[in-house]
């Protein structure tokens, strides 16, 4: 197999059934990870990145239902794995998860190293010592002395917990590793040390990454790919320095002038104005549509396809031609609040 | 006066040795110094920005003064009145006063109640008013976080993304028009754009209503945003405090000047460049009686790890570090 893609995902989609209706929250996404990259998936609270990720997982809550028209995992189409196939061949052995609830993901009773352990020995048949040892080298990478392995998670602080999901999907050396909101604990300097260990090993063992975070710096400082999620679709997918020096889609030019940083204490972020769609029921049109301050009457009735816009960049936006036009009028305040 | 002081607090864990460790290496009792001789103080109409290393004693510091874990020792006082001395009714009424944001919102919402039911919850069992009116407060509070009633009323937890339930865990607090409300982290799951929002909501209420705030982050440019003093930890000990402007721009302690260094650029072109700082990150057991940054600081000598310097709560606008080198290490730097 020649191919450079570790996963291809096409035409995913996942509904949840709710007393109100359909919440269509991830809707005919596609995307490749490549294999040794880091793919970087950013958008707004509620706009699918979870639900993408437990989909592809077999993670989803009773009421979700997921299709897709094909999932290929190393060459494999994994689309067709039963689910309890999908959980014995893939998960955790070739693609490791960081969930979002990490930090109450653990099991309260055990001891926090004994939990690694077992994780290592159900897939591996490796000694309790060598995976004891293992265990102790994950640990460090993550910060926590060795000592922790026989602390309970209550006694564990919140950061810790995260880490120590950190070091569970390192565990079984996956080709790809998920890690959603991974940093939402650390403070900057830990997070500095555990995203460039996370960095080396992937190199020693040419793993991939799916980092899924709202932090916008540590986006742009840990993913060579970025897609940008709206409304349960993937709006716009570029390289993370196309996608930051030369964006297209009117939510990634909004998202950019809300990047707070420190050097600029007091200037005022521009924040999008309008809540997220629903995401119930028919949905014509662009879901961006209503926020956006450079909509036109197409806008509103066509949904837009994905366009080129360049190597490896892809935008799905009716007005992708207009973009100068678009940055310029962007990064004015008076462009998105009159 | 200041709505809460807290003099001279400790919060110790005990790790008691296992059964084997007694056995093999006669295993004494350890101590974890989570949260060591803080001095601070709020006043009624402030934010407190609280930053730290991961597992410095944050989360501790903020159960003490919610009133859930009692202080090693030391007093957490509130309106001038001992927390650890009041009566249960006294204990109730503070619980409603003051209201927690806990950390972790996979952990803190009742996986059986619905959204309605969580945030409505407080005001209910505390009959604040009248069943109608608690369900147009509670409407409004929802609205307010961006999680609108018709969408989310009826939604559990489970159904809830991470960013979402947070925001309920932000309304809950809120709903209760609390004094003082503590926020560990609350908005670390949710993008710039509904966090500007959820800010602005928090400014306007603490205008209108005079209420002061905890808040616990380790996004720097958040706490820039928001915060009025800023106040760094490490390892349990309280090393620097100020105005927010004062703390990040001219940070004085060795370890808030690596925590500020350290913060990510959004841009894809600048990598971070590793810490000036030596060692790996440490955890308080049984530390010695000094600075427990001695032994990871470029600047410390021989008495480091002998004394600390405790900073004081007299003078609350001063810009202080608790570090006895300072002078020393501006004239290394110039
Ligand atoms: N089990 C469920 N039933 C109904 N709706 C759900 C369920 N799980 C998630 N949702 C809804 O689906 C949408 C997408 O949720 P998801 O958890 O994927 O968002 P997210 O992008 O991960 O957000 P966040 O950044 O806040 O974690 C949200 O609007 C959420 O309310
Ligand atoms: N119940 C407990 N038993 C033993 N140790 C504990 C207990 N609770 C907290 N600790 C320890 O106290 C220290 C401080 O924990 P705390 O949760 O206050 O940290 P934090 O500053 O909130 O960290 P984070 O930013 O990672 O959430 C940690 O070393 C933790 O392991
Ligand atoms: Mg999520
Ligand atoms: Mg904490």
């Amino acid at each position: 197999m020649t191919d450079t893609n570790l996963l291809s995902v096409a035409n995913l989609s996942v509904g949840y059934s709710t007393s109100q209706g359909v919440v269509n929250a991830v809707s005919d996404v596609s995307f490749d990870v490549r294999r040794n990259e880091v793919f970087g998936i950013a958008g707004e609270s509620g706009c699918g990145k979870s639900t993408l990720i437990r989909a592809l997982l077999r993670l989803l809550s009773n009421n979700g239902v997921s299709t897709a028209t094909s999932i290929t995992y190393e060459g494999e189409d994994v689309n067709s794995f039963s689910d309890d196939k999908f959980r014995d061949a893939i998960l955790w052995k070739r693609i490791s998860l960081v969930p979002q609830s990490a930090m109450n993901s653990l099991n309260p009773v055990y001891r926090v190293g004994d939990q690694v352990i077992e994780a290592i020995r159900a897939h591996r048949s490796v000694s309790r010592s060598e995976a004891r040892e293992r265990v102790e080298f994950l640990f460090d990478v993550v910060g926590l002395q060795p000592e922790l392995m026989r602390s309970y998670p209550h006694e564990f602080s919140g950061g810790m917990r995260q880490r120590a999901m950190i070091a569970m999907s390192l565990a079984l050396d996956p080709g790809l590793i998920i890690m959603d909101e991974p940093t939402t604990g650390l403070d900057v300097l830990v997070q500095e040390q555990i995203l460039r260990r996370v960095r080396e090993i992937r190199a020693e063992v040419s793993s991939s990454i799916i980092l899924i975070t709202h932090d916008i710096a540590v986006i742009a400082e840990m993913s060579d790919r970025i897609s940008i999620m709206y409304g349960g679709k993937i709006v716009e997918s570029a390289t993370a320095i196309d996608l930051f020096e030369s964006p297209f889609h009117p939510y990634t030019l909004g998202l950019k002038n809300a990047f707070p940083s420190i050097s600029v204490m007091d200037n005022e972020l521009i924040s999008i104005p309008g809540t997220p769609p629903a995401l119930i029921g028919e949905e014509s049109g662009c879901l961006f549509e209503p926020r956006c301050p450079f909509s036109d009457a197409t806008c509103a009735q066509i949904l837009p396809q994905s366009h080129s816009v360049g190597e490896m960049h892809q935008v799905s936006c009716h007005r992708h031609t207009d973009v100068t036009e678009l940055r310029e009028k962007a990064s004015k305040k008076s462009t998105w609040h009159c | 006066m200041a709505l809460l002081e807290l003099n001279n607090v400790s919060r110790h864990f005990e790790l008691r040795p296992g059964v084997v460790e007694r056995v093999l290496r006669g295993g004494k009792t350890r101590v974890i110094k989570a949260v060591e001789a803080i001095n601070l103080s709020v006043a009624k109409d402030e934010i407190l920005g609280i930053a730290g290393e991961s597992g410095c004693g944050k989360s501790t510091t903020c159960s003490m003064v919610a009133g859930l874990l009692p202080p090693s020792s030391g007093e957490v006082l509130y309106r001038d009145r001992n927390v650890g001395e009041m009566t249960s009714s006294e204990l109730n009424d503070h619980r409603r006063r003051v209201q927690m944001i806990f950390q972790d919102p996979y952990e803190s919402l009742n996986p059986r109640f619905r959204v309605s039911d969580i945030v409505s919850e407080g005001p209910r069992a505390l009959r604040l008013w009248g069943e109608r009116e608690i369900e147009e407060q509670v409407a409004a509070m929802l609205a307010g976080v961006g999680l609108p009633a018709g969408k989310y009323w009826d939604r559990y937890p489970h159904e809830l993304s991470g960013g979402e339930r947070q925001r309920v865990g932000i309304a809950s607090a809120l709903v209760m028009k609390p004094e003082l409300v503590v926020a560990d982290e609350p908005l670390s799951m949710l993008d710039v754009s509904i966090r500007a929002g959820i800010l602005d909501l928090l400014k306007e209420l603490s205008r209108q209503r005079n209420f002061a705030c905890i808040y616990v982050s380790h996004d720097l440019s958040i706490l820039a945003n928001i915060a009025d003093r800023l106040l760094i930890m490490y390892l349990g000990q309280a090393v620097e405090v100020g105005s927010v402007h004062d703390v990040i721009k001219n940070p004085k302690h060795p370890y808030t000047r690596a925590l500020i260094s350290a913060v990510p650029v959004p841009d894809p072109r600048v990598k971070r460049s590793p810490p000036k700082i030596v060692g790996e990150i440490s955890r308080p057991v049984d530390p010695p009686p000094g600075c427990r940054f001695a032994s990871r600081c470029p600047h410390a000598d021989q008495s480091c790890s002998e004394v600390f310097i405790k900073l004081d709560t007299n003078s609350p606008l001063a810009h202080q570090a608790a570090c006895h080198r300072l002078e020393q290490i501006n004239s290394e730097a110039t």
